[in-house]
């Protein structure tokens, strides 16, 4: 499972480093959260002095040194998902089966029921210590026919707690898929570690509060219905008897006990607190900023550099925290600015401008490729087109598998930025077929995989023509009309410059599946989905574009040897035709509706403003080098069409 | 030191300042002169009575309707809609007949004792008893901001454009290269404390309300004299009005906001429209922000006698306690490395350098100075005039530095109670920072009789000196250059050092007077 990043020095040195630190953190914060959730637990009004007495020695007591003791264990086992599950690029599911797709994958039904079993263990630690009538499971009580021999009889509102326990562990982590809790984001403000978690504590607070109460009230509800399997169930297996003389939980009556639903709802907070405390450090670590070094005077150290970093594909933190140091770097720090500019000593070459300036544009042009081939096929089938290719479309335009048969095709496949890290995927990562993207999951190891999914993903070619160099989008959208002559030209309808490049081997006609055709058709496409799916990992567009703009921006008093000049045309070039692809998607009627804005959630719901964040940062770009080179760069090469489209930059017309 | 005892006197009533030329000011009261002024494009004029004002506010409607009885939940959903949890604490206490005496009567004591806490927490800061619009005015950068016509104004930063917000609530922009002047009017633009236009971009501009922050976003290419509210992101964070101050990051990528209300400073990335709180003991609030042109500082007062400077690395912060009251304005050097402030109170101009940190070393907080040496004296000064003796000096409302870092100009409260009626007036300053920090007195700049100052702005990029642009109390806007060579540009004779003052005609020999001098160490 982990060979693939055994492998990675990064994963081994940092991330793993990281995540044990954000861990150790949780164990460390356990004993203060524990202590406040058992005066929560025990409060009474008219009681105060008893409540902290009986307070202070629970806590002292060897029941609690022991649930302790499992609660810290629950917490490991919490970080272990965290690191297992993380991913940098969200999973956005397109449609509605997608979601289901996910939800049921084999994966995340493990991650569900690990998750159920933490949530009995914790629901049992705090049933030992709130005490009282919830301490045991069995109780001694008198047989109701009138025997004197003592019976076990199963004491429900112990019973009542752990399945609540397990029922909101099992909705952490639904939610967790739904929410996309996995998905780790960076932030635009860096802040030391401390204060960053000072000033996101509140939120926790509050959110585990209200996440809680809404999985009592759905819990309650379910209880009331189903209440009597899993009971009757327990008292079988166990041997145990139903008290009659007892109330019944499982009806209203029964439920409408304000101190079981208080203990109910404060358990499930405090579990929440718990893991989404461990949570919200794990994501605090992990995003913390990274110097790399520009250049080593040692070749064993060369792998970790940036430009070398920047273009390793896996895994997928590493490349974003390189290209994060480098958009921070290229800001604020002039002597490393100094090293991305310096030539190499001997030869006089200057490799780290362009490694760094090559793999950012090529992110970029990676990007545009993907939007032009969106807006190909939604533009020729224009918008009244039916469910079934709308999944196509999306599949063609954005899937990057290097599938073995790939790698023969595509000598040097150019790294296009995979969207794939679905929870599910970072198993096989390292494995030869690597994941479908997230957008178009079901993947292929999910159930709903069908020969007919499998050629919908067949590989877009990898060694896209215009890498860096691209004349004009036109050339580009008329490719599939010109070279495309069978019936897939849809489904491959991706911009192929020579017909040699048109993958063969997984065109032979396979008939869809009955059952893939009628998921295709179920498939209620939700379109401003497809549009985050389309920039789930703009991020780091984001800093390439920064990173890159920056540096050109200092290189007009900093670079010393002129070696940004001669990149300075293709640089414009990748953003004036992302410019271009962007503005257009933004035309299509759901590519500029905002968002709901979802603030009562864990989830980090940054993705969905992603595209928004690209296009300011595009615009910001462009006009940072239009500001600083000003009329110089109408001494610069480039097409026509260009020219008008800076000079409307250089007049401040955009 | 310098001090206002070594200025030109100002000029007779019924002169304006034009322009400064050759190292003076020059003055002209023939109409002749004035309309040469204002027939240039960018030069208006907004007379009170054209503007349509809102003679009633939302709420008032309510007496147009007969009053009916609702029941007691309708009401208290109502009141808890409007006005919160005193409202609905208000709505159970005053309904004696509906509910039972003893909910009305705890529910009233629940109310007391809210009472008694916000007072309590209003003692301690005063300020958060004022009403919305009193602490607009109370923060704002505008003299006199309630009674002003033009209450903001915001030059583009790369163009000659400009945004210009109304007594009105709306806001014009013109552009000097365009016919159309698109006006901006929202549902929620209501009492513009401060706009202004996004760095390295050319349509956004993010507009500081009562209840909420704008970012409107202007196509400049568009005909459309009315951009329709689909046009504006509406950024509001619970708890975060009213909005008095907003700054961008000269980057173009943040945008900070402060509210006297919260202690929390916003940081926004408008595009994806989240926020960070930066929150610090102390203060009770955010009443100015200032984000250095550099980038690498913002300077955020507070309304108690506490200001902070960030560093917008990490953001972390230095706290400047004063002594005697707030940080009323403040503003930066073009380099970023000095800032000069006034406190409330006190009638000088104070300094703090900041050297730069090592390149490429994070650290903690950035070094800065020990303690803010002052640099001027605005202190209350008698000038004999053929008119008779007239007192100018007093407490600072605002400061602007002009991007060249060669011209200060100083706006001065006045005070029209006071028995020798001293005017609101701007002083201008000649400044230096290289080789050593130097200001010189360079003059007043008065308007037409009966017009008092109100807000000030350099033009971000005027080509030949410095461009400052005063909004009058009259809802005249004009334009006063400064024609000089900057120190950055190269020319021959003095090494260095063009903008001397040499007065030929100056009324005091101030050059034999010992100007503030700053020492390089």
């Amino acid at each position: 499972m982990f060979s693939a990043e055994q492998s990675c020095w990064f994963v081994r040195k940092v991330i793993c480093w990281r995540a044990a630190a954000s861990i150790a953190w949780a164990v460390l914060l356990l004993p203060p959260i524990t202590a406040v959730f058992v005066i929560l637990s025990k409060f009474s009004l008219l009681h105060p002095i008893q409540t902290i007495s009986e307070c202070l020695s629970l806590l002292t007591s060897a029941s609690a040194v022991f649930s302790l003791i499992l609660l810290c264990g629950v917490i490991l086992m919490v970080g272990f998902l965290n690191l297992e599950y993380y991913t940098v690029i969200p999973t956005i599911a397109c449609s509605k089966i997608a979601l289901l797709g996910q939800l049921l994958h084999p994966r995340q039904l493990v991650n569900s029921l690990v998750h159920c079993i933490m949530g009995i263990i914790v629901a049992w630690c705090c049933a030992i210590t709130i005490g009282g009538r919830y301490e045991t499971l069995g109780y001694p009580c008198a047989q109701s026919d009138g025997d004197s021999s003592p019976q076990m009889c199963l004491n429900e509102y112990h019973l009542i707690l752990l399945l609540a326990g397990a029922f909101v562990g099992f909705s952490y982590s639904l939610l967790g898929v739904i929410h996309n809790m996995n998905y780790v984001s960076f932030h635009t403000v860096q802040q030391y570690k401390y204060l960053r978690f000072k000033g996101s504590l509140p939120l926790v607070v509050k959110c585990s509060a209200t996440q809680a109460l809404k999985s009592v009230r759905n819990y309650v509800v379910v209880y009331l219905f189903l209440g009597y399997i899993p009971k009757a169930w327990i008292c079988k297996t166990l041997n145990l008897h139903l008290n009659s003389s007892a109330h019944p939980l499982d009806s209203i009556a029964g439920l409408l006990d304000f101190s079981l639903l208080y203990h109910l709802w404060i358990s499930a907070s405090f579990l929440l607190f718990t893991w989404h405390i461990t949570l919200l450090l794990f994501r605090i670590f992990v995003t913390e900023v990274y110097s790399f070094p520009v250049q080593s005077s040692f070749t064993e150290d060369v792998h970790q550099c940036l430009p070398k970093v920047l273009t390793d594909n896996q895994p997928m933190i590493l490349k974003f925290l390189a290209l994060q140091d480098l958009a921070l770097l290229s800001q604020h720090s002039p002597s490393r600015r100094c090293e991305v500019f310096s030539l190499s000593q001997p030869g006089g070459h200057p490799h780290n401008w362009n490694a760094i300036s090559k793999e950012c544009m090529s992110l970029l042009a990676d990007l545009t490729q993907r939007l032009v081939a969106y807006h190909d096929t939604v533009a020729t089938n224009g918008r009244a087109k039916s469910l079934s290719t709308g999944s196509e479309r999306k599949t063609s335009s954005e899937t990057s598998v290097t599938s073995g048969t790939d790698d023969l095709m595509s000598p040097r496949p150019t790294f296009l930025m995979k969207t794939p890290a679905s929870v599910f995927a970072r198993s096989i990562v390292g494995g030869p077929q690597s994941p479908l993207t997230a957008p178009f999951t079901p993947d292929l190891d999910s159930p709903f995989a069908s020969p007919a999914l499998r050629r919908l993903t067949a590989p877009v070619e990898q060694c896209s023509p215009w890498f860096g160099t691209v004349q004009s989008p036109h050339v580009m959208r008329r490719g599939p009309k010109l070279w495309s002559t069978s019936t897939d030209s849809q489904v491959n309808g991706s911009p192929q410059s020579s017909p040699a490049s048109v993958p063969s081997p997984k065109q032979e006609p396979s008939k869809p599946s009955l059952l893939a055709q009628f998921l295709q058709n179920r498939k209620e496409q939700l379109p401003e989905a497809s549009s985050q799916a389309l920039f789930a990992d703009s991020q780091a567009h984001i800093w390439a574009l920064e990173g890159l703009s920056y540096l050109v921006q200092a290189s007009f008093s900093e670079d010393q040897f002129g070696v940004v000049q001669t990149t300075l045309p293709s640089i414009l070039s990748c953003m004036l035709v992302l410019q271009e692809a962007v503005d257009r998607h933004f035309k299509l009627p759901h590519a500029s509706s905002k968002p709901v804005r979802s603030t009562g959630s864990m989830g980090d719901s940054t993705y969905k403003t992603l595209r928004f964040a690209l296009r300011a940062t595009l615009k910001t770009a462009i006009y940072r080098i239009t500001t600083m080179f000003g009329n110089h760069l109408n001494a610069i090469q480039m097409s026509a069409e260009h020219r008008k489209r800076l000079q409307q930059f250089l007049e401040y017309k955009e | 030191m310098c001090s206002l005892a070594l200025f030109p006197p100002p000029l007779p009533s019924g002169q304006t300042t034009l322009c400064e030329s050759n190292n003076e000011l020059l003055s002209g009261a023939t109409t002749e002169d004035r309309l040469k002024q204002e027939s240039s494009p960018l030069s208006l004029y907004f007379p009170r009575e054209s503007l349509k004002l809102h003679s009633r506010t939302e709420s008032s409607s309510k007496a147009a309707f007969l009053d009916h009885s609702e029941t007691l939940w309708m009401r208290s959903a109502a009141a808890w809609r409007d006005g919160g949890l005193t409202g609905l604490l208000n709505e159970i206490t005053n309904s004696h007949t509906d509910v039972p005496k003893c909910l009305s009567v705890s529910s009233g004591c629940i109310l007391a004792l809210l009472r008694k806490i916000s007072s309590f927490h209003g003692s301690l800061f005063p300020h958060l008893t004022l009403s919305s619009e009193d602490m607009i005015a109370e923060f704002s950068q505008v003299l006199n901001w309630s009674d002003c016509v033009v209450r903001a104004f915001a030059w583009h930063p790369h163009t000659d454009k400009f945004a210009v917000a109304l007594l009105d609530d709306s806001i014009k922009i013109y552009n000097p290269k365009s016919v159309t002047t698109p006006t901006l009017k929202h549902r929620l633009q209501r009492s513009v404390a401060a706009v202004q236009w996004k760095p390295l971009c050319a349509s956004a501009l993010a507009v500081a309300c009562q209840n909420c922050l704008l970012v409107w976003h202007v196509d400049p290419c568009s005909l459309s004299t009315r951009p329709s509210s689909g046009c504006a992101q509406v950024l509001s964070h619970p708890g975060h009005s009213p909005v008095t101050s907003i700054a961008w990051s000269p980057s173009g990528s943040l945008l900070v906001s402060a509210s006297p209300m919260d202690t929390a400073m916003m940081v926004w990335d408008v595009a994806s429209e989240s926020c960070v709180p930066l929150q610090r003991v102390g203060g009770g609030g955010v009443s100015f922000l200032s984000w250095s042109p550099d980038g690498s500082h913002v300077l955020a007062s507070t309304p108690s006698a506490l200001f902070r400077v960030w560093e917008t690395r990490m953001w972390t912060c230095e706290r400047w306690p004063c002594v005697k009251g707030r940080c009323q304005s403040g503003c930066w050097s073009p380099d970023g490395s000095r800032l000069l402030f006034t406190v409330l109170g006190e009638m000088v101009i104070y300094a703090l350098t900041f050297t730069d940190t090592p390149a490429g070393v994070p650290t903690s907080t950035s070094k800065g100075p020990q303690a803010a040496a002052v640099v001027a004296d605005l202190s209350e000064t008698t000038f004999n005039t053929p008119n008779g003796d007239v007192i100018i000096g007093g407490e600072i409302q605002s400061l602007a530095w002009d991007p060249t870092g060669e011209r200060l100009a100083v706006l001065l409260k006045g005070d029209p109670q006071a028995a020798d009626r001293r005017p609101a007036i701007i002083a201008v300053f000649k400044t230096r920072t290289n080789p050593i920090f130097e200001l010189l007195p360079c003059g007043f700049i008065q308007g037409e009789l009966g017009a008092e100052p109100r807000l000030m702005q350099f033009h971000p990029n005027f080509q030949h000196g410095a461009l400052l642009t005063v909004c009058w109390s009259s809802g005249r806007i004009t334009h006063v250059p400064f024609y000089f060579m900057g120190a950055g540009v190269p020319h021959f004779g003095l090494s260095g050092s063009p903008s001397v003052p040499r007065p030929q005609a100056g009324p005091a020999d101030f050059s034999n007077h010992s100007l503030f001098t700053e020492l390089i160490s």
